[in-house]
């Protein structure tokens, strides 16, 4: 069993998917019904193969399990890498679980170009899967920025009426910042003469180096977050993508920016981390009570949720440079919290989008009249958004503020205004779509969740319940990673200091 | 008295073979019965038909003969694994470009037989440049070349656009060939040789260079620019890539490309590597130069043809990042990357080609409006090309600019470095947009004849199947240049 190549066979199994549906021929509508089930078989097996790793995964670890090593680039010391650690491990599921529940949500609304769009989507989890994979550095660039290549096209295929400045601005502001990741890796090369995560999380860069080194990924990874002030792609990508789209860019390609700063800023460079994280303390804050504030104000609902994603965000960055166990572990539970949350969200959206045609919020009121159940699964993503105790927005939130409060108390009084205003901008909407008299014409005739749709959020409420109630099941998985990475950090902080001290 | 002797032929049997088989074609053409419309079809495609055929044999006797260094006809000519890298690159794209060529020609109604045997001596000049060990072999082989390309440029000489592409490139080649030829001069008053081993001896002590050679050497560093298309010698490259004939064009943007670099590579690097120092930042400030130029200049463009153009200028932008490093990853990184950019262009030109309305040739990319609905498969190929292009992985075109900037940084040419990612996401503006039309946007007009032709699809396969399938198995190529790039630094 130990030489069978799992993780492999899970990264890659979508894209045998998307070039199965690709070569289908036939009657239009044959195709389309094929491609979708297709799609949905993929991505279903692909789920259970993850179930798979998640049994077998050893939790008293913080190694690399499932490793996979092929010799690759000739010339360089380049090699296919890929493994899972606890963090990693859970982001993989995620992956898989949101791929079959978007698949699912686009089973009706996706009535145009079905194969393509079935390809794209495979091909996309096998980026994202590849991504959180990976163990060498290259590995992980090519398939962190190839996902731009299906997403472009998914939100400029199948997106709104604004969907081609939309698309443009996703794929060259994601460019931009990746580009000089790029050149980052290649002058860790060129130092270090590896590109072997592992290897490299022991490199120990000089500090001078570090401080470039640790800019140029910051360029990168906190334009995926998106942290302000460069989240502006974000509400523009998200309004303008079909529903699929906006969850898993919602639900998975936002998490790539913070397990960038895990798996590569803290532990790589620590010494920098040290020395900016006032910077993104500061930017985090901001991010938490400006684009709370963004969100009070939006007549659109799928701005506001992207909104209120970018003020979320602001906790998991402001958590993951705490470099504490509660602050980090915290920051990694807000993302898969978040991840699970705001994609059902947008899929809450989606469901009356399909119905009416409208996102704008005073199109709706009185909902809950015509559509009980809908209401009912609203306000459990509503209350998990929100951060109420029992859900698994919880928390994340909780454990990050605990996390900054140990280190800074200023950082952790502003960034739980966030809260507040998070709850007061999330109620607010839940309110005028949900509440009052169902008055306007179009309602009327509205009918409430279809089976599909229950089937689509059933696994999302359990799993939103189950992280609130009972935590530990995912913290134990990562937990051991976690103090190894902090450890890992402290040690190289405290090996500088010893340097400076000498050096005087 | 006794006969001369002999030289050893077995080094240059790829170019005599592709030499005598290129009269061979004339002559059959010539004296095949080209009576009326039919007989000149009979005859265009059998010279086309024979003409891959030929090439395909140079290909062969061009692996049989590599190997080791060889050198004949008194040090004016040498073989080598760098020449066989490039002369195998040039003529697969001369292969590729004939086949291209034949369908167009005859829904054209231009199909004549010359334009294979020109095709063929052009080829046979370009093998000639990557083989030239001495300035006068240099200036030989690509005077064989340019002409050839100027013919071609005007090939159909009853269209204003062709005819006044190829006199624009004839005076301006013309130009530059004289500049070269004054480099070469130069050198050879200031140095009294003119062989490539000799000047690399002379160099390699490391004694400063007398002003009049550094003059020559940049003189003929301005004609090989030219050659290339770097950038302030460009201009002509948009002209002429619009005029000529399309797959005249798909012919320019790849063997003289590939030749030319090449030359570029072999003359810097050998008789000239001692003076690295000197004209590396020359070469620094075109590499810029071209880049910037070449991103910013598609944008404006509506002419597929046009906007190719640009693209070449900026690919040889980055190609001169290798060239500018001036060691043996640097050169290795600049043949990976023509090697990945001939199947690139390759593929783009056999769909640019492919775009014909109600039996005309048509180049706007609005043109391309819904190709997406009516040619799936055209389309899906052109967007693998365009993201190649722009360097998104996990296409080839990545694999190649990852090279160029991780030569250029292990050379700690940072500025160059970051120029050249930067401009690459403003070059991926147009790319994508090529996208976007094919995908975003509604068809306006009616679509663009079906079903293309049999020999494009072929080719479309080839590269498409390559720039996907690269980044699984980059050794064959990875290794060849490698091998290739070795052997220039043998001292």
């Amino acid at each position: 069993m130990a030489n069978f190549p799992i993780l492999s066979i899970l990264t890659f199994l979508p894209l045998a998917g998307a070039v199965f549906i690709l070569i289908m021929r036939g009657d239009d509508a044959v195709i389309a019904n094929g491609a979708r089930k297709m799609a949905l078989w993929t991505s279903l097996i692909t789920f259970v193969l993850s179930l798979f790793l998640w049994f077998n995964f050893d939790q008293s670890t913080a190694d690399f399990q499932f490793t996979e090593r092929h010799e690759w680039i000739p010339g360089y010391n380049i090699s296919y890498f890929i493994g899972l650690d606890g963090i990693s491990l859970l982001f993989v599921m995620l992956t898989t679980l949101l791929t079959p529940i978007c698949v699912l949500a686009s089973w009706d609304s996706i009535q145009n170009r079905v194969k393509e769009f079935m390809a794209a989507f495979l091909v996309l989890e096998t980026m994202m899967i590849g991504m959180f994979a990976a163990l060498d550095l290259v590995v992980f660039y090519i398939f962190f920025e190839a996902v731009l290549i299906p997403m472009f096209l998914i939100i400029g295929v199948w997106g709104g009426p604004n969907r081609v400045y939309a698309s443009f601005k996703f794929f060259l502001y994601t460019l931009l910042g990746s580009v000089l990741m790029l050149l980052a890796i290649l002058v860790m090369y060129t130092n270090a003469g590896t590109t072997d995560m592992v290897e490299l999380m022991a490199a120990n860069f000089s500090p001078g180096l570090q401080k470039w080194l640790w800019l140029a990924f910051f360029a990168s990874f906190a334009v995926k977050v998106p942290m302000w002030p460069v989240h502006t792609w974000l509400p523009d990508a998200h309004v303008e993508a079909p529903t699929a789209g906006s969850v898993i860019l919602a639900g998975v390609l936002l998490k790539f920016g913070g397990y960038g700063f895990l798996r590569f800023s803290l532990p790589m460079f620590p010494d920098a981390t040290v020395y900016f994280t006032p910077l993104i303390f500061s930017l985090s804050v901001v991010a938490v009570i400006y684009t709370s504030l963004v969100a009070l104000v939006q007549h659109d609902m799928k701005k506001l949720i992207a909104y209120s994603s970018i003020a979320h965000m602001g906790f998991v960055t402001a958590g993951t440079f705490t470099l504490n166990v509660q602050g980090v572990e915290g920051a990694i539970y807000q993302m898969l919290s978040h991840g699970v949350v705001s994609a059902a969200l947008f899929l809450v959206v989606g469901v009356v989008y399909d119905r009416i045609h409208s996102r704008e919020i005073s199109d709706y009121g009185g909902l809950v009249h015509r559509m009980p159940a809908y209401g009912l699964v609203f306000m459990i993503f509503m209350m998990a958004s929100v951060g109420l105790p029992g859900t698994g927005g919880f928390v994340g939130e909780f454990l990050v503020l605990v996390g900054i409060f140990k280190v800074n108390t200023w950082v952790a009084a502003l960034a739980a205004t966030g809260v507040i205003l998070g709850a007061a901008y999330m109620l607010y909407l839940y309110r005028r779509v949900i509440f009052g008299a169902l008055t306007k014409e179009s309602l009327l005739k509205i009918t409430d969740l279809n089976a599909r749709e229950i089937a689509v959020f059933a696994p999302l409420v359990i799993l939103t319940l189950w992280m609130g109630v009972y935590p530990v099941s995912f913290l134990d998985f990562m937990h051991v990673s976690v103090e190894n990475l902090i450890s890992q950090v402290n040690v190289a902080v405290d090996a500088a200091k010893v340097v400076t001290v000498a050096g005087n | 008295m006794p006969m001369a002797e002999v030289p050893n032929l077995a080094p240059a049997m790829p170019e005599i073979f592709l030499g005598v088989s290129a009269m061979v074609l004339l002559m059959l053409g010539v004296f095949s019965n080209t009576t009326g419309n039919d007989g000149v079809l009979k005859a265009s495609r059998m010279a086309s038909g024979l003409g891959v055929v030929m090439l395909v044999l140079s290909l062969a006797l061009v692996i049989t003969v590599s190997g080791e260094k060889l050198i004949t006809f008194d040090g004016m000519f040498v073989s080598d694994p760098f020449s066989t890298f490039a002369k195998a690159l040039i003529l697969l794209a001369s292969t590729f470009s004939v086949i291209l060529a034949q369908d167009w020609m005859e829904k054209q109604g231009c199909q004549r037989f010359e334009y294979v045997v020109i095709i063929l001596f052009a080829t046979l000049g370009m093998m000639m440049m990557v083989s030239a060990n001495s300035l006068i072999s240099l200036y030989l082989g690509l005077e064989l070349q340019s002409l050839s390309l100027y013919i071609l440029a005007a090939y159909q000489r009853d269209e204003v656009r062709s005819t006044e592409s190829g006199l624009k490139y004839f005076v301006l080649g013309a130009l530059a060939s004289g500049m070269l030829l004054y480099g070469s001069s130069l050198v050879y008053g200031f140095s009294g040789t003119l062989s490539f081993d000799m000047l690399a001896e002379m160099f390699a002590s490391g004694e400063e260079p007398s002003v009049g050679l550094v003059v020559g050497l940049v003189f003929i560093m301005a004609g090989l620019a030219f050659k290339v298309s770097a950038v302030p010698f460009h201009m002509w490259t948009p002209d002429v890539y619009e005029g000529a004939p399309t797959p005249i064009t798909a012919f320019f943007s790849v063997a003289p490309k590939v030749a030319a670099l090449a030359l570029f590579i072999r003359v810097m690097n050998g008789p000239f590597g001692g003076l690295a120092s000197d004209w590396q930042q020359i070469v620094i400030v075109i590499s810029i130069a071209s880049m910037v130029l070449g991103a910013f200049g598609a944008i404006a463009q509506t002419n597929i043809k046009r906007m190719m153009a640009y693209s070449s200028i900026g690919h040889v932008g980055y190609a001169l990042i290798g060239l500018a490093v001036a060691n043996e990853g640097g050169v290795r990184s600049v043949l990976v990357y023509i090697a990945i950019y001939v199947f690139m262009n390759i593929g783009t030109f056999a769909c640019i080609i492919s775009m014909r309305r109600d039996e005309r040739s048509v180049e706007n990319i609005y043109d391309l409006a819904g190709l997406s609905k009516s040619h799936p498969a055209m389309a899906a190929a052109l967007s693998i090309f365009m993201f190649s292009m722009a360097g998104i992985p996990p296409l080839a075109g990545f694999i190649g600019k990852f090279y160029i900037f991780m030569s250029a940084v292990e050379a700690g040419l940072f500025t160059l470095a970051i120029l050249g990612v930067l401009s690459s996401v403003i070059g991926a503006f147009y790319y994508i947009r090529i996208v976007k039309i094919m995908y975003f946007d509604k068809a306006t007009s009616q679509t663009l004849d079906t079903p293309l032709a049999k020999p494009v699809v072929g080719v479309l396969v080839i590269t498409t199947v390559f720039i996907l399938g690269f980044i699984a198995f980059p050794n064959p190529i990875i290794n060849g240049a490698e091998a290739a790039a070795s052997v220039l630094f043998l001292r």
